[in-house]
Order: C-alpha cells, then structure tokens, then sequence
C-alpha cells in the first residue's frame, strides 16, 4: 500500500480512500449512529401523525431528509453503497498478498526469527540427541500437522505449522457482507410484500401491496379459505390461530393445507404467513323479536337478505349484513348487525343491533324491538403474501457469516520450532517457540502444553 | 415444596457472595478467597440451572410448557446463567484468577434485578402463537451468549481502565493481570460475543422469516441489535487494522456494552414487536 502513496494520480487517490479501513470505521459508525434516529422517530407512520406529535417545522425537516422513511432514504442507502465499495476494493487490495501467503511456491521456515522470540519453553534432557528428535517428529506431527527438518551448527531444528488456509477467514466475512446487500436489492427489486383477507368459504386472487396505498397485484393462482380457527388459553391469552387454505389455479385445485403462525405455506415461489384475523360476517343469527304491545317475545333463525314475516302482520323484517364497525352520530358502535324493517305499505326503516348494547335498539322506539340472541361467527383470515427472491443469497450471507466469523476468530495459523541443541556433555537443550497471526494467549497455553507433554517424553 | 422461585431467589444469594469472595481475593491479596469463589460460584451456577429446568418444568405442569426465556424475569435470569457460564470457562481456559473482580458483579446485578425490582413479574404466562417456534430457543440462547461475551468484555475493560491508572507497583492495581492480558483477554470476549451475537441476529432473521415473512423489518429491537454489532465490528477494525490497543479499546468495548444494555432495557420503552423481552 505504501508504494503507491509516491504516484498520486487522481485515480488512485480514488483508489487509496476506498481501501482504507478508516473509511471503514467511519461507515460503520455512521451506520450505528444514524440507525439510531429511526429507532427514536416513527417510520412510515401518517403525514398527521407527524404533524400532530412535532409540529410543522419538524415535520417538514423529518419530510425531506426522508427520515420518516430514513432505512430506504438515499443518504442511508449511499452508507450502505460505501460500505460494498469500500469492502470490494480493500479485499482486492490485500487478496494478492494473502494468496500468496496461503499458496506458496514453498513453505519456509525462518530459524532465526524463531530464535529471536522472547517467550520460549526452555528444558534440558540428557537423551540422545537422535532420539529426541525422532520422538518430537512423531509428537509435533499428531499435535500440529507436517514435520520439516533442519539441521543446526549445533543439533537440529524441527518446524511445524498448521492451519495457513484460516487466514481467508476474514474474506469470507467480508463477502457474506456483500452477499446479504445483494440479497436484500434482489428482494427489493423483484420481491413484494403484500397482505389479503379473505372470509372464510371466499376465493380471492388479488392482494394489496404494502409499499404504495392501495395498490393491487393479481396473483397467477388464487386462494381459498376454507375455515379459520382460533384457540385461547383459560386466560384469555391467544394459543394458536389457523386456516385452512385451499390453492387453485384455472379454477382447479391444486394444494389444501393448514397456514398457521410460524409454519407458512410457501407456493411457487411466494409465501402466505398467517398474520391476524378478525369478523368478516355472521352465519345462522337467531334474532329476538320483542312486541312493545303485547309484551310477546318471538325467537327466530334468519339468513341474510330473507325476509321473514313480522308477527301480528306487521310487515316484515330483513337482516341485510353484519358489520365489524359502525359509525352512530360519530359513535363506532363496533361488531353490529344492520336490517331493516318494511311496514305493510312498503316504509322502510334501517333497524341497528350492536353486540355491545344489547338494549340500543329500544330507543328507536318502533313496534319491535330486536336484539341478537345468538350467532356462529365467520371470520375472515389476514395472510401476508411475500415473494423475496433475494432470500437465498441472504441465507447464504448467513452461513459464510457464521463460518467465516468462527474461521477468522477461533482459528490461526500457526507456526512452531523445536530447536534441540546439543550441550557437549550436558545433555540437549530444548527450546520451543511458536507464532501465529492472531489469538497469542491461546498459543501460549498450546506451546506450554506441548513442552510439558515433550518434558514428559523424555523419560 | 421447593419451587422455581426460591431455587433462583437463593442463587442470587450465592451470587452476591461470590462477589465478596472475588473482591476480598483482590483486596487482601489471597489467592485461596479467590479458589473459593470459584468455587461457590460453580454451586451458585448449579442451583441457577436447576432453577430454570425446573421452571421449564413448572410451566408444563402449568399446561403452558414453553422454555424459560419469555419474559424479563426469565430472560435475566438466564443471562446471569450465560455470562456465569462464560466466565467459568474463561478462568479455567486462561487461568487467571483475579479477573473475577469485575466480572462476577455482573452475574449478581443481573439476577438481582430480577428477583428484587417491582417491575419485574416472576409469574409464569402463556406464549403468544408468534413466539412458539424452536428458533426462540436457539435465537435466544445465542443472543444471550452474545450479550454474556460483551459483559465480561465490559467487566474486562473496566478492570483494564482501573489497573492503567495505578501508578504505584506495589498497590492494589498491580494484583491484578497485566494489562497485555486484559487487554487481550478483553479482545477474546470481544471476539466470542461477536460471534455469538451475529448468530443471534441470523437466528432471529430465519426466525422472523418463517412466522412474518421478512427477515429484516427494522424493529427498535433488530435496529439496537444492528446497532450493536456495527460498533464491536468498528472495535474489531480499530483493533486489527488501525492498531488500537489498550485504553482506547477498553472504552469502545464500554460503549459497546451501552448499546447491549439499550438493546435489552431501552428498547422496551420503545415502540416494537420485540416488547416481550
Ligand atoms: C459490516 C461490515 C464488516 C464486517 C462485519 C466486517 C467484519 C470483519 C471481521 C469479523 C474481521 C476480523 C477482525 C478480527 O480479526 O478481529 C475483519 C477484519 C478486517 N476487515 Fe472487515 N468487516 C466489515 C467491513 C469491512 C470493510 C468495509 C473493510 C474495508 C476496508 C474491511 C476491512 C477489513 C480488513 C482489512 C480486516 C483485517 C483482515 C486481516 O486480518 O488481514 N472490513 N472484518
């Protein structure tokens, strides 16, 4: 790297500020830091929501830096860009020269840099020399991998070295980096997210997309619901929530199963995940008919839309639809039943039974009163429908993060000497000294095991 | 009848002893205060698992049976049983002893937060349908190994801060490590939570895409979390490449640890998914 600080040319100074690991240091920070307003401001809450919670001035700041939207802004997506280009050029950078590390036209062991250390096991043994020699071979091979031998002015040297491939560790950390960037612009760009509702027993193939109000996609297939199930716990607490979906493709169909929270159905390519559920409409309604005059309460089953005759010929009564909201005067009445009532000359009037105030249909003070006795809900099933084609580049950063993470953090390359030198009369002495490129404490307690295990040999 | 409860009520106990053990070991310079700290803590760490199998336990016969990793309470707990986990390995890995000091606290404050403050609910509850997937288990299990590495990184750092300060070499500083071995120490920890915390992220991603379909959402919790990992990724750069060693490490892996601690406390006074833990 400093060769090229001589040349300066406009390129290169291009060059040297994206291969630098200060640039590193200052993305990834801003990363951190800026992630933080988003964590602090709402995203993608309403245009009202803003102005009410912090006024106009901030509201309109917030609006054009994007902050309301800040993870897709341009500002934070450029960071993002850096960071490729910055981990791109600075692995070409330095690639060359660990290739040439962990390929080398010939492993070669330095004595002297070995001699040099300051941290050696030192012991003395009063075997031949020979002999320890060939019984340290033996143990420096099963301990670390292949034996090089040389011999010394003053006895031999044994040299051993293990695990050169783990220094690309870090370039596999750094292309999952890339890999989960890439998968996340694959998904952005050909993937969407949307949901739908279908009642149960209804058939639909359009759905809504999330990014944009209300706009729609039409799926190649369609789906049914058939039924949706939801089980509490005695407390109250939800247990599980489930639907059973039939697909169909040209009116045919080709898969039933059950879509429940965390195991979604996963169909050419696209996902539907159970989200939430709610009441679309009401089966088999028994409605209470009570007669202000003679004080007689009548029970009846009714469906939608058929009419039934009110008693003491009174005209009739029609349940038309229920509703899950209900706007009264300004009032959301919630879940209500709405009919309507045709007198014998043809008047009608809207009839309004909430689930809530089982009374309210009193205060229209009509000839009836009508209340809800008893129905079965039909409930409508929320999915979402995702397609993410990105995912599996995404998974796949996953794995070379994980691998390259314990690669790069549990692993090293090693490097060990065993010089014995021969002390005329005195014995031999043995002096084992080790490096590696990372994690020295670790080293230092294999180096100490292997002396203890080599003093050990000698007997 | 002996309950969850009490088993981990008295865990705590043990744990606040272990810290005295550690800091008298340091103060009066007694190396066998320390052995017994070890010791204790190993009894103190038996009595923790035995309190969450046992609420495990507990939960099935309450017909809810989930893991115990649910709640704060259960989620404190678990982390004092991670990171006295971790140290336990690291002393006898490394064989340092005084480098408790600063750890141990930890393992107590974390637990003693559960059982004491008012906050906190003990109570054992049902797991909403989104939760029950074997992906929590994995995902919090390796978040909290994640979180374990970090808080000894901070005990670690911490303790690197106070011995740089002693001028004297004969004085209270000078019994602890050397600061090559803090240091180096500190950038294991660092090392290990990294790790295990970018396991944690993956998990929770896979987890996510499979109940709600997207593996990234953004989420005060997932943001922190990200947050988190991009500072002691910074560390890991400073470290390697710019040759930052020593103080300067220290105080970025203290600042890391702010960031795990408002992942895990400050979220929840956020707005998010993740408010259950
Ligand atoms: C989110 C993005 C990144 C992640 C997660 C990441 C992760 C890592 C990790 C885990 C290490 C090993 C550190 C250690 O040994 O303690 C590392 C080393 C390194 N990183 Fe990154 N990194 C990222 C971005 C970058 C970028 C943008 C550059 C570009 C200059 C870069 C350059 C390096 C270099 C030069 C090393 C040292 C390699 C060696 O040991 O020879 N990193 N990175």
């Amino acid at each position: 790297m400093k060769k090229k600080a001589s040349n300066q040319g406009p390129l290169n100074r291009v060059w040297m500020f994206f291969s630098s690991v200060r640039l590193t240091v200052v993305v990834l920070l801003s990363l951190a830091f800026t992630s933080v307003i988003g964590t602090l401001i709402p995203q993608n809450a309403s245009e009202v929501f803003y102005l009410k919670k912090y006024g106009q001035g901030w509201s309109q700041v917030f609006t054009s830096l994007d902050i309301v939207d800040m993870y897709n802004a341009w500002w934070f997506l450029l960071l993002l860009g850096l960071l490729v280009v910055n981990i791109i050029v600075c692995s070409f950078e330095r690639l060359g020269y660990t290739w040439k590390i962990i390929f080398p036209k010939k492993v070669v062991f330095r004595l002297e840099r070995f001699r040099r250390m300051k941290d050696k096991e030192t012991f003395t043994c009063d075997r031949p020399l020979d002999d320890l020699v060939g019984r340290y071979e033996g143990l420096l091979k099963k301990r670390v991998g292949k034996v090089t031998r040389e011999t010394t002015e003053t006895g031999a040297a044994l040299f051993a070295e293990t695990g050169r491939w783990t220094r690309i560790g870090v370039y596999v950390v750094h292309l999952s980096v890339i890999l989960l960037l890439v998968g996340a612009v694959i998904g952005s760009i050909w993937g969407f997210k949307g949901r739908v509702s279908i009642p149960e027993g209804d058939t639909t193939d359009v759905i809504e997309l999330r990014q944009g109000e209300h706009e729609h996609l039409t799926l190649d297939f369609s789906v049914r619901c058939n039924s949706f199930d939801v089980k509490f716990y005695d407390t109250g607490h939800p247990d599980e929530f489930k639907s059973n979906i039939t697909l169909l493709e040209k009116g045919k169909e080709v898969l039933t199963t059950d879509i429940l929270v965390n195991h979604p159905l996963r169909y050419k390519g696209i996902s539907l995940y159970q989200s939430n559920y709610g009441t679309a409409s009401a089966r088999n309604v028994t409605v209470s008919v009570t007669s202000r005059d003679s004080g007689m309460v009548y029970q009846k089953l009714l469906e939608f839309n058929k009419p039934m005759d009110l008693p003491e010929n009174r005209g009739r009564f029609v349940m038309e639809r229920f509703a899950p909201g209900y706007n009264f005067r300004g009032h959301n009445l919630g879940e209500v039943f709405v009919g309507k009532v045709i007198a014998p000359d043809a008047t009608e009037t809207s009839v309004i039974i909430p689930l809530k105030f089982p009374t309210f249909d009193k205060m229209r003070g009509g000839q009836f009163v009508f209340a809800v006795e008893d129905f079965e809900k039909q409930y409508y099933t929320g999915l979402q429908v995702n397609k993410d084609p990105g995912v599996w580049y995404v998974y796949a950063g996953f794995i070379l993060m994980i691998v390259g993470c314990w690669v790069t953090f549990f692993m090293s390359h090693q490097s060990y000497c065993v010089e014995i030198r021969n002390q005329d009369g005195a014995g031999a002495l043995v002096e084992i000294s080790a490096v590696a490129n990372r994690n020295s404490q670790s080293l230092k307690l294999k180096t100490e095991k292997l002396a203890t295990t080599m003093k050990e040999l000698k007997s | 009848m002996m309950n969850s409860s009490m088993l981990l009520s008295i865990t705590t106990f043990v744990y606040a002893f272990v810290s005295v053990l550690y800091i008298g070991a340091w103060t009066f310079k007694k190396e066998f205060l320390a052995k017994l700290g070890m010791a204790v803590l190993i009894c103190g760490f038996a009595c923790n698992t035995a309190g969450i199998g046992l609420r495990w336990v507990e939960s099935y016969q309450m017909g809810y049976g989930h893991a115990p990793f649910s709640n704060m309470y259960e989620s404190l707990v678990f982390f004092s049983w991670t990171v006295a986990a971790l140290y336990i390995f690291v002393e006898f890995k490394y064989r340092e002893r005084i480098i408790g000091v600063f750890a141990t606290p930890l393992i107590f404050l974390a637990i003693a937060y559960a059982s004491l403050s008012p906050n906190i609910a003990d109570k054992i509850s049902p797991l909403i349908p989104a939760l029950k997937s074997n992906w929590l288990i994995g995902h919090v299990i390796t978040c909290f190994l994640g979180y374990a590495g970090f808080a000894v990184a901070f005990g670690f750092s911490i303790m690197y801060l106070v011995r740089s300060e002693g001028k004297d070499e004969k004085g209270l500083m000078a019994r602890l490590p050397s600061s090559a071995v803090i240091d180096e120490l500190t950038y294991q920890m660092v090392m290990f939570g990294f790790l295990f915390l970018t396991i944690g992220i993956i998990t929770g991603a896979v987890w996510a895409n499979s109940a709600w379909g997207t593996y990234w959402s953004w989420d005060p919790k997932e943001t922190w979390s990200l947050i988190t990992w991009l500072i002691y990724a910074t560390l890991l750069h400073l470290r390697m490449m710019r040759g930052w060693h020593g103080k300067k490490i220290a105080w970025v892996s203290i600042l890391g640890f702010m960031a795990v601690l408002f992942t895990y406390f400050g979220v929840n006074l956020l707005p998010g998914l993740h408010s259950y833990a």
